[in-house]
């Protein structure tokens, strides 16, 4: 699975502009698929499976969109002012490198701070394409760059941008391989949703959401971890198995799904932690509040140092997660009542 | 009232393009100088409806909205949204302390700094009243040094008027319309300039698409209205036609290095096209279509500054299964503040580019995968 | 025959936090059953009661909406047999040190949040306010008790009991908006035996202190021709600032603002007038933060109104409300609702409403 996370990890797509990601993607699926298409937001839908008795209309979402940014302003020795695609940090925008749609790289500088205890606003940043004047310069306003880091393989630990969440991505590709490769026939409806533009506001999921109208949701998106020195307060570790998310700042995941995850990893004797993350939010949330309601919930891939360029996932977490989608989908589900 | 016949729309519908003349301008004092704060949009309401009408369907939602239809006649139609928002930012009378003086609120984004010494109108009557603030004599320096709060402003209609203003009214500031040479100077140009621009689309509606106007509520607050208009029409695309700030003034920040680099938009530069704003992702094949069109037309046109702020774009596009959408927009300094200032010359080719995108448009512009 | 005060305490003894609704849900529907034709429960697990009017179909419907989720903490960690917690809802930390709450884990297990030593705490915190992160519950019980029965996740509900204080007051946790539960409640009862043109629906709403979920949902599924929004507003009370809040005990509050349809405001104040209900116009300039900015612009948008019961201390456990303000509630709604008839949407067609 090492090969296909990092072809993932290593395109270019920032949010609104996953074309690349997508085209990937499609190639790896479309001979999984019932059904295959892309709708008015981007999005691409893969259907396997009719469903049958004691089966749902399940919709599982990762999102193909990363963080990124986009020029604002190119000035007339060629240096390109940027606006934020996404939650982007400061921090980790000093030194960076990014990379845009049409492979131009550049680097990001900074004004001179006259208070080095400040940290610079993104304003007070630009990127150094390397050209001399506007004229010469390849970036045009509008254009969208992503972060540049190669993706690292440190044996248990993968290190890459994006993680966030083309691990997601990955997972959800694998479990569809799992399930052709293991020819099991779920009795349920499997919609993978593989959304855009999560990272500027769940947009994609909202539409995907609506347009597929399921019974059931899950969310595929990295978690924080709480494993790190002097690091947030958080139970959920690295290498302790994929997390089960109760809550994060944007959903209550419906107790049942929850339930229903965390029965199905103890019978098949999967690790697993529960989440409860006091930020942040994934496309479940877009999922639960669409036409009457959907019972939704989220599969986390822990993961350190998130929004930053190195973002480090563990590799058996990734595989356990796999395991426990397979899982999931095989059986038939009874919710109850709530 | 008897409803126009399929004759008498084509009698009525001009068949050449839209021009900004001296009715169309008269037409937009006429709409700036109404007051309509979100929630309350009435007044302008009122002046669409009657000009509206008889080109077409048309119906008022439970917002407010108004929803107007006209189908095209070519074979190859394309349903098109176009949504102009009615209402403006203002204030609500929210205490009455007696002798003419009330506590308010804002309604929509206004910079608190452009509210002291400003006469406004209030309520339905437009009844005369200002913000006072405290003279000058009264103040020391180091009070000057800080904004007046909104909890420390009042409105004053004067004592013996309270009767004909009350708690729950709207107000607008006071503005009348007026030209300054290429300039129109006015309240509320954001949005009452996309308001004429789709009523003069639909009285040239081109006959290649099936045009569905929204003249949106609640945009200032919310993008409310926009929301439930996209979710009743359903379209295949849409595009938002509102007023952007041109923040194109010089660097005041003392450093000779300094270059503005976050203008927004610039005034006489032509109609802004959006890549991205705080709601919205343009979809690229409109993006493509339009700045097309501009081109091949000879329409001058900029590129909206990616950044923050949001049009009802931001509500419709993520509706049902999600609507290819695109905005337009007039550029115009000061938006929000008593006086906002745009050119006449960037009005009138946005409605050029606008109108001329639409009857370039054809089925194949969404045929390719976003 | 529903009392309403006992009714009301009842419903404060569940936990039924944001999300996890089914105790109170169960409370209510017991409630209802008598009252209403058909019960059911959205696939979000709020709570719809139909009363089925008589009018010829296809009939317009009223929602009444009152959110029955209470706001409260859930379990982050285990520490040495203490819980770390977090909030569920707008939590004012600062309420916190002293309380009693029961733990909701393998099985309920009272206890009390702590606020820590001073020295154990971060230098900035030994003196200010202890943030909700650093602040812990004591179940009392040894720490390998502790780590068997609870685990991250489980909720965790302020288990202040409700007091009775002369003058029909009522003091409790979650009168935010259980009291509006009970007033809709109240309305179903007054309705009892009474003819009705129009379909009504009563719906205790999941989520609102998060996401408004329940309202967004349960709007969309229900299609209402109008929808009410039953909520607690701000009492006069010692630091809250006068001029945003309403006496308590002396009326219901109606609000006004692009959140409620005009025409909508204009008929329940006629109607107050005419029954000599007392009420006050509730300046709402932008979003009422209630079920009602939710439900307005769900599908193609419903005419939304917001009806507000004076509360004191919103969202501290020790909430006051007084029971007459919400049996006027009751009743005007049971009024508003009997006398719908087929021109009553006529009355909200904003062509007649500005005539300008």
């Amino acid at each position: 699975m090492k090969s296909l996370i990092q072809k993932l990890v290593e395109t270019t797509g920032p949010s609104g502009y996953e074309t690349q990601v997508r085209a990937i993607v499609r190639t790896e699926v479309e001979h999984l698929a019932d059904e295959l298409r892309v709708d008015n937001m981007g999005n691409l839908i893969v259907r396997r499976g009719q469903g049958g008795p004691g089966g749902l209309k399940i919709m599982l979402a990762a999102h193909m969109d990363e963080i990124g940014v986009m020029a604002s302003h190119i000035d007339e020795r060629g240096y390109v002012r940027f606006q934020p695609v996404g939650g982007v940090f400061r921090q980790n925008c000093i030194g960076g490198r990014v990379r845009f749609l049409d492979g131009t790289a550049g680097v990001i500088g900074v004004e001179r701070q006259d208070d080095p205890s400040k940290l610079p606003t993104l304003d007070q940043m630009f990127i150094d394409v390397g050209a001399t004047s506007r004229k010469d310069c390849p970036v045009r306003v509008g254009d969208v760059a992503a972060f540049d880091r190669p993706f690292t393989d440190l044996g248990k630990r993968l290190v890459s941008k994006a993680m966030d969440d083309r691990i997601g991505v990955a997972v959800l590709v694998e479990t569809l391989r799992q399930l052709a490769a293991q020819a099991i026939q779920s009795p349920h409806q499997v919609y993978m949703v593989f959304s855009v533009q999560e990272e500027v506001g769940l947009r994609g999921a909202t539409a995907a959401a609506y347009g597929v109208d399921p019974d059931l949701g899950l969310a595929v998106d990295v978690t924080d971890s709480g494993d790190t020195p002097k690091g947030i307060r958080m139970e959920v570790s690295l290498g302790k198995g994929p997390a089960i998310k109760v809550r994060d700042s944007y959903i209550l995941s419906d107790p049942r799904v929850v339930n229903w995850m965390v029965e199905t990893a103890e019978k098949a004797g999967l690790p697993y932690q529960l989440e409860i993350l006091d930020r942040g939010g994934t496309d479940a949330h877009a999922i639960q509040l669409t036409h009457a309601g959907v019972p939704a919930g989220c599969l986390s891939i822990p993961c350190r140092y998130i929004h930053s360029p190195s973002e480090m996932v563990d590799y058996d977490d990734v595989l356990q997660a796999v395991r426990l989608l397979v899982e999931l989908l095989r059986q038939p589900v009874d919710l109850g009542a709530l | 009232m008897k409803q126009p016949t399929q004759s008498d729309r084509r009698l009525l519908r001009n068949s050449g393009p839209p021009r900004l003349g001296a009715a169309q301008i008269r037409l937009l004092e006429r709409l700036c100088n109404a007051c309509s704060v979100s929630g309350d949009e009435g007044e302008v309401r009122a002046i669409v409806l009657e000009q509206v009408r008889p080109y077409g369907e048309m119906k008022i939602d439970t917002l407010g909205n108004v929803l107007f239809t006209h189908p095209g006649q070519d074979q190859d139609r394309v349903r098109v949204m176009l949504a102009a928002h009615m209402d403006e930012v203002g204030f609500m009378l929210t205490n009455d302390e007696g002798e003419g003086i009330f506590r308010f609120d804002t309604v929509g984004s206004i910079d608190v700094r452009q509210l002291a010494g400003k006469p406004l109108w209030v309520g339905s009557e437009h009844v005369p009243g200002v913000i006072g603030a405290k003279p000058i004599h009264h103040t020391t320096a180091d009070e000057r040094k800080h904004s007046f709060s909104l909890d420390a402003l009042r409105i004053d209609v004067a004592p013996g008027n309270g009767g004909k203003v009350k708690v729950g009214d709207r107000a607008t500031f006071a503005t009348s319309f007026t030209r300054l040479g290429p300039s129109l100077r006015a309240k509320a140009l954001d949005d009452r300039l996309g308001v004429v621009t789709l009523i003069e689309l639909i009285k040239h509606a081109p006959p290649n698409i099936d045009l569905q106007a929204a003249f949106t509520v609640q945009e200032e607050v919310g993008l409310r209205g926009a929301r439930v208009a996209a979710y009743a029409f359903d379209p295949q695309m849409a595009v938002a036609l509102d007023s952007t700030p041109a923040n194109d003034l010089p660097p005041m920040d003392g450093d000779e290095d300094s270059e503005n680099t976050r203008y927004n938009s610039r005034l006489g530069a032509g109609p802004a096209i959006y890549l991205s704003d705080a709601a919205t992702i343009a979809d690229p094949r409109l993006v493509r279509h339009f700045i097309e069109t501009a081109e091949a037309a000879h329409i001058p046109y900029q590129i909206r500054q990616p950044g923050g702020g949001a049009t009802d774009a931001g509500a419709i596009h993520k509706q049902r299964a999600g609507i290819p959408s695109l905005s337009v927009s007039v550029p115009g300094r000061y938006a929000h503040t008593p006086m906002g200032i745009s050119r006449l010359e960037d009005w009138k080719n946005t409605l050029a580019l606008v109108y001329t995108a639409l009857t370039r448009l054809t089925p194949q512009v969404l045929e390719n995968d976003r | 025959m529903t009392e309403i005060l006992p009714f009301l305490k009842n419903l404060l003894s569940a936990p039924g936090l944001s999300g996890n609704e089914a105790s109170v849900r169960n409370l209510i529907e017991d409630a209802w059953r008598p009252l209403t034709d058909e019960l059911s429960v959205s696939r979000l697990g709020s709570l719809h009661g139909l009363r089925r009017g008589s009018g010829p179909g296809p009939r317009p419907s009223l929602l009444l909406a009152a959110h029955m989720d209470a706001i409260g903490m859930l379990v982050t960690g285990v520490v040495e047999g203490f819980l770390r917690i977090g909030s569920i809802g707008g939590v004012d930390a600062r309420v916190l040190p002293g309380q009693p709450v029961t733990v909701h884990a393998r099985r309920d297990l009272p206890g009390v949040i702590v606020q820590p030593p001073p020295h154990l705490l971060p230098a900035e915190y030994r003196e200010a306010p202890v943030p909700l992160e650093y602040l812990l519950v004591d179940t009392g019980l040894l720490p390998d008790e502790v780590e068997r029965l609870v685990r991250p996740g489980a909720l965790v509900s302020f288990a202040q009991p409700p007091i009775e204080l002369g003058g029909e007051v009522l003091v409790g946790h979650t009168l935010d908006d259980r009291a509006s539960v009970a007033a809709i409640t109240h309305c179903l009862q007054e309705l009892q035996g009474r003819a009705l043109s129009w379909d009504v629906w009563a719906v205790a709403t999941v989520q609102e202190e998060e996401t408004f979920g329940g309202a967004i949902t349960s709007a969309f599924q229900l299609r209402p021709s109008l929808a009410v929004a039953i909520d607690v507003t701000f009492a006069a009370s010692p630091g809250s600032p006068s001029h945003n809040t309403f006496p308590l005990g002396k009326g219901l509050t109606m609000g006004w603002g692009p959140n409620i349809h005009p025409a909508l405001h204009q008929a329940f104040k006629e109607l107050a007038d005419r029954l000599e209900i007392p009420y006050k116009l509730e300046p709402i300039p932008r979003q009422s933060g209630t079920d009602a900015f939710a439900m307005q612009v769900v599908a193609e948008g419903i005419p939304t109104m917001v009806v507000g019961i004076p509360l004191r201390y919103m969202h501290t456990p020790v909430e006051m409300v007084s029971l007459k303000d919400i049996t006027r509630v009751g009743r005007l709604l049971a009024e508003f609702a009997a006398q719908l008839d087929d021109r009553f949407m006529e009355k909200l067609s904003y062509e007649t409403t500005n005539a300008k």
